[in-house]
C-alpha cells in the first residue's frame, strides 16, 4: 500500500491571499476551541458567539459602547505599533497612557478656568508631554547604554501606577467625599463629542487620524523608510547611512506621546476625572492590538474595533447568558494566540508526499 | 577522493545537510556500503560512519584537544582522558600530523582547529569523511598539509566527500569530480582527463571568459579591453573627476582595541586613483573590523582616515557615503535590508535625493531601480524584496547601489565569495571599469587569485597590522602565503 506523508515545506514567496485565509482559519480555531468552556458555562456557544460579536452591531446605542470601547486601545496599539515597527520594543504604553492621564489631570485640576476651547487642546498638549516624558528614560538609556528597552519600559508601568495611586491618595484626593479619586475637572475640560449629540467623543477622530498619518508616514515618506528599514535590519540601515539610534529614540518618543495622548483622551472623554481605574490594562491590551494588527495602522484600527466589539458584547453576554464576564478576555487572548501561531504558516506550503522508500519496505 | 563541484546554490550544502541528518529528503535513498540507510539526525549520520568537518567549527575554545574528541563522543559516567589522549595521538599520527593533546583548542591555529575537527571525527569511527569547504579558511601552507593528510585517509581506504567550489583544488586533489548544477549532478568525470575549463562549463553551464591579467604589470587598457569582451551592458564609465596627482583614500596609524588585542594595529595604507590595493590574510586577522571602521559602522580608537582630503575619521556612514566613498561589505545582509525591495534598498543610501515635498518620489525611486537593474543585469523586478534573490543578484543590488554614485573611491571586501562564475566576473569587469575611470579601490579578499588578477599592489594584514606589500608582479602565492601565516617580512 502506498502511503503519503503530509509535509510543510518552506515556501519562497507567500501568495497574497494566504495571510487573509490564515486568520479565517485561526478565527475558525478560536471558536472550536472556545465552544467547550461556553458550552460548560451553561451556554450554546453560536448564540453565545452572536452576542459577543453581532449583537454590539445591531444598535446605535451599543455601536456607540464598542466605539467608546475601542478608543483608548486604538491610542495604545498605535504607540506600540509605530515603536515596534521601528524594532524599539516599548512594552511600556501602560505607564505612558497613565502619565498621559495625569499630565491632563494636572491641566483640569490646576488650570480649572481655562475656557473649552483651550482647556482641552491643553489638557491633550500636557498628556502628551507627560506621554513623551514618561518614554524618555528607557529611550534614553537604550540609545546611549543599549540597555534593553523591554525591562525599562515595562518595569515603568508599575511606577505608573503606584504615582497615581500616591497622588490620588495624597494631594489629588477627592476634597468632598475623600475617596481616592480627583475632584471633577473644570468645566471646559470636557472632550467634544464626535458627532454632534454622539457620546463617542473626539479622542476617537484624534485616534484615527493619527492611525492616517502613520500609514502615510511609513508608506510614503523617507522618515517612514528609515524607520521600516531600521526595524528590520539596523545593521543593513545603519550601514546605509540610516541613524540608527536617532530613529529608535524618535519612534519611543512618538510612541509615548502617542500612549500619552490616548490617556488624556480618556480621562477627559470618560468621567472628566482622574480614578485607579483610568486605564485598566489598556497598555497592555495595545501590544495585543498592535501584534494582531500585524503593526499596520489599518489593521490596528480593525484590531481596536474588534476588540471593543467583542468587550461590549461581552458585558452583554454576562448579562443575558449568565457568561462570566472574563470570558470575552479568554476569547481575545485565544485569537491572540491562534493568530500568532497560526500565521507561522505563512512561509510553509503544506503537501502530502509519498511514503518514504524504508516506509514502504516496512508494509 | 570524490570531489563535489558546484556553484553556491547548485545545492552542495543541500546534499550535504541530507548526508549528515540535518535535513530530510523528499525522495531517494542513502546507501552505504550497498545498504540503504536511513539519517534523520547527526546522530544517525554518525552510528552510520558518516564523519563532517563544516566551515564553522564546532569546537569548545577554552577546552582541550582531548576534550574536543572525547565530548564528540561521550557517554555518560567518568571521562577517560588517558584513554582520551591515546585516541588523539593515534588519529592525529593516521592523518599525518603531530598535534599535542594537552592543547587548548582556542590557543590553536584556524589549520590546526580544522585537524581537531578531523580527529573528532576520525575518534568516531567514520568510514566517510565529508569536508565542505575546507580550503576557505586555511592559508596555502595549510591547504598543503590538509592534502597530505586527505591522501593519507583515502590511502588507507577512506572514503572523501571535497566540497568546494575552488576548481583548481579540486583537479589537485581528487580522483573523481561530481559536478552539481541546480540540484542536478551533470556530470561525474575522472579528475584525470579533466581539464579546468571543462569542468567550469560544467559547473556554469556555459563557456566562460575568465578575467585575467594578460600580462604581470599593471595595463588599465588591456584590462578594459577583456572586460568590454565579455558581453555585458552598458560597461562605459564616465572618467571621474579625481585629482590625480595624491592619495584618493588615506589611511593613518588606524587602531581599534579588540577582546584580547588590538583589532586594528597602526595600519597605514594610501590608495592612489586609478589604482586597486589588494588586502590579503586569513580571515579574522582585522579585514573584518577595517572594512567596518572605513565603512563608518565602528569608530576607531585612534589614526585618520582620508577620502579626497575629506577626513571622515569616526564620520557616520551617512557622512562616509557623501564624502565620496562606496562600500561592498563581506556580509551582504548587514548592507541590504532583505524584507525591502530591489528599488528601496538602491535609494536607501541617498533618500534625501528622492523626494517630493514631503513624500517619496516613487516614480523616481522606480525610475532609478530600473536603470540600475538594466545597467548592472541584475535579475529581479525593482519591487521584488532583496531576500528572494540569489546571492549573486545581491552582490548586484549592493554593487548598483555604490557604485551609482560614482564614488572617487571603493571599499570592496570578499567581493565574490559564494558568486558563481559568471557573477563574480561581472563584479570584476565592474572593478577594473572603476579603476579606468579613475577610482581608487580597496579590495579586501581571502581569495588570492581574485587580489592577482585584479590588484596592482597587494599588502597583507595580519594580526591587525600591514606585515608587507608586493607590487602584483612580484606577489606569488607562495610569498603571500608566507606573509600571511605571520612568518615572514617582505
Amino acid at each position: 500500500m502506498r502511503t503519503f506523508v503530509p509535509q510543510l515545506v518552506q515556501r519562497g514567496r507567500e501568495p497574497r491571499w494566504l495571510a487573509p485565509l490564515l486568520v479565517v482559519v485561526a478565527v475558525a480555531l478560536v471558536y472550536v476551541a472556545t465552544a467547550a468552556p461556553i458550552r460548560a458555562a451553561g451556554a450554546n456557544p453560536a448564540a453565545a458567539y452572536e452576542r459577543y460579536v453581532f449583537t454590539p452591531l445591531t444598535s446605535t446605542s451599543s455601536l456607540t459602547e464598542v466605539l467608546l470601547a475601542a478608543t483608548p486601545i486604538l491610542f495604545t496599539g498605535l504607540a506600540v505599533a509605530v515603536a515596534f515597527r521601528s524594532g524599539y520594543y516599548n512594552i511600556g504604553a501602560e505607564g505612558q497612557f497613565l502619565a498621559g492621564a495625569v499630565g491632563a489631570s494636572f491641566a483640569g485640576l490646576y488650570l480649572p478656568d481655562l475656557p473649552g476651547p483651550l482647556a482641552v487642546p491643553v489638557a491633550l498638549l500636557l498628556g502628551a508631554a507627560a506621554g513623551v516624558a514618561w518614554a524618555l528614560l528607557p529611550a534614553l538609556l537604550r540609545v546611549n547604554f543599549r540597555i534593553d528597552e523591554v525591562v525599562t519600559t515595562l518595569l515603568l508601568n508599575p511606577v505608573a501606577l503606584l504615582g497615581v495611586q500616591g497622588l490620588l491618595n495624597g494631594p489629588w484626593r477627592n476634597t468632598g467625599s475623600g475617596f481616592p479619586v480627583t475632584d471633577d475637572f473644570g468645566a471646559g475640560y470636557e472632550m467634544p463629542p464626535a458627532a454632534p449629540g454622539a457620546r463617542v467623543h473626539l479622542g476617537l477622530v484624534i485616534a484615527v487620524v493619527i492611525a492616517v498619518v502613520i500609514w502615510v508616514v511609513l508608506a510614503r515618506t523617507a522618515t517612514g523608510l528609515r524607520v521600516r528599514a531600521v526595524g528590520l535590519s539596523p545593521a543593513a540601515a545603519g550601514f546605509s547611512g540610516v541613524g540608527v539610534n536617532r530613529v529608535l529614540f524618535g519612534s519611543a518618543l512618538v510612541s509615548g506621546g502617542i500612549a500619552g495622548l490616548g490617556g488624556a483622551s480618556q480621562v477627559l472623554g470618560v468621567g472628566q476625572q482622574l480614578t485607579n481605574e483610568v486605564s485598566g490594562g489598556y497598555g497592555y491590551t495595545g501590544i495585543v492590538v498592535a501584534t494582531l494588527g500585524a503593526l499596520s495602522a489599518v489593521g490596528v484600527v480593525l484590531v481596536a474595533l474588534l476588540l471593543g466589539d467583542i468587550t461590549v458584547g461581552a458585558q452583554n453576554a454576562s448579562l443575558v447568558l449568565q457568561l462570566p464576564p472574563q470570558m470575552g478576555d479568554i476569547i481575545a487572548a485565544s485569537l491572540l494566540l491562534a493568530v500568532v501561531s497560526v500565521l507561522v504558516l505563512r512561509r510553509y506550503k503544506f503537501r502530502l508526499r509519498p511514503g518514504r522508500f524504508t516506509g514502504e519496505q516496512a508494509s | 577522493m570524490h570531489a563535489l563541484l558546484g556553484e553556491n546554490g547548485a545545492g552542495k550544502t543541500t546534499l550535504m545537510r541530507i548526508l549528515y541528518g540535518l535535513s530530510r529528503p523528499d525522495s531517494g535513498t542513502i546507501s552505504i556500503g550497498g545498504e540503504p540507510v536511513r539519517i534523520t539526525s547527526p546522530a544517525d549520520a554518525i552510528t552510520h560512519g558518516i564523519g563532517m568537518v563544516t566551515q564553522h567549527f564546532s569546537l569548545v575554545g577554552p577546552m582541550t584537544v582531548t576534550d574536543n574528541v572525547l565530548l564528540a563522543g561521550a557517554g555518560v559516567g567518568r571521562l577517560d582522558r588517558r584513554n582520551g589522549r591515546r585516541l588523539v595521538v593515534e588519529a592525529a599520527e593516521r592523518i599525518g600530523v603531530g598535534i599535542d593533546p594537552d592543547a587548548r583548542v582556542d590557543r590553536l591555529s584556524v589549520g590546526e582547529q580544522q585537524r581537531v575537527e578531523i580527529l573528532k571525527a576520525l575518534s568516531r569511527d567514520c568510514r566517510v569523511l565529508i569536508l565542505d569547504e575546507p580550503t576557505a579558511v586555511l592559508v596555502p601552507q595549510d591547504i598543503e598539509s590538509l592534502f597530505r593528510s586527505i591522501r593519507r585517509l583515502t590511502d588507507a581506504g577512506m572514503g572523501v566527500l571535497f566540497i568546494s567550489h575552488k576548481l583548481r583544488e579540486v583537479t589537485t586533489i581528487s580522483d573523481r569530480v561530481s559536478v552539481l548544477r541546480r540540484g542536478r549532478i551533470v556530470d561525474t568525470v575522472a579528475t584525470r582527463g579533466a581539464s579546468i575549463p571543462q569542468l567550469a562549463e560544467l559547473m556554469v553551464g556555459r563557456r566562460t571568459v575568465g578575467v585575467r591579467r594578460s600580462d604581470r604589470q599593471t595595463m588599465h587598457d588591456t584590462d578594459l579591453d577583456a572586460a568590454r569582451s565579455i558581453d555585458e551592458p552598458d560597461l562605459e564609465v564616465d572618467a571621474l573627476d579625481v585629482p590625480v596627482d595624491r592619495p584618493i583614500l588615506s589611511i593613518r596609524g588606524l587602531r581599534l582595541a579588540g577582546p584580547s588585542r588590538n583589532a586594528l594595529d597602526g595600519i597605514e595604507l594610501t590608495v592612489n586613483p586609478g589604482e586597486i590595493v589588494g588586502v590579503a590574510g586569513v580571515s579574522g586577522n582585522g579585514q573584518t573590523e577595517l572594512v567596518q571602521v572605513l565603512s563608518g559602522v565602528r569608530h576607531p580608537d585612534a589614526g585618520t582616515i582620508e577620502v579626497n582630503q575629506t577626513d571622515i575619521t569616526g564620520a557616520a556612514a551617512a557622512d562616509v557615503i557623501a564624502a565620496g566613498l562606496g562600500r561592498i561589505t563581506e556580509d551582504r545582509h548587514a548592507c541590504v535590508v532583505p524584507h525591502l525591495t530591489v528599488e528601496q534598498n538602491l535609494v536607501l543610501e541617498d533618500l534625501h535625493r528622492f523626494r517630493r515635498g514631503p513624500f517619496l518620489d516613487k516614480r523616481a525611486i522606480r525610475a532609478h531601480a530600473s536603470e540600475l537593474i538594466e545597467r548592472f543585469s541584475i535579475k529581479a523586478k525593482p519591487e521584488d524584496p532583496v531576500a528572494t534573490l540569489s546571492g549573486g543578484n545581491t552582490q548586484k543590488v549592493l554593487l548598483g547601489r555604490a557604485l551609482s554614485r560614482d564614488p572617487l573611491a571603493l571599499v570592496v571586501s570578499q567581493p565574490t565569495r559564494g558568486l558563481d562564475v559568471g557573477a563574480a566576473e561581472f563584479v570584476h569587469t565592474q572593478l577594473i571599469a572603476r579603476r579606468a575611470a579613475g577610482a581608487g579601490v580597496l579590495l579586501i579578499s581571502e581569495d588570492l587569485e581574485e587580489l592577482l588578477a585584479l590588484a596592482d599592489r597587494i599588502v597583507v594584514i595580519y594580526e591587525g597590522r600591514l606585515v608587507g606589500e608586493l607590487p602584483v608582479a612580484d606577489a606569488t602565492p607562495e610569498r603571500l602565503g608566507l606573509l600571511m601565516a605571520g612568518e615572514a617580512a617582505a
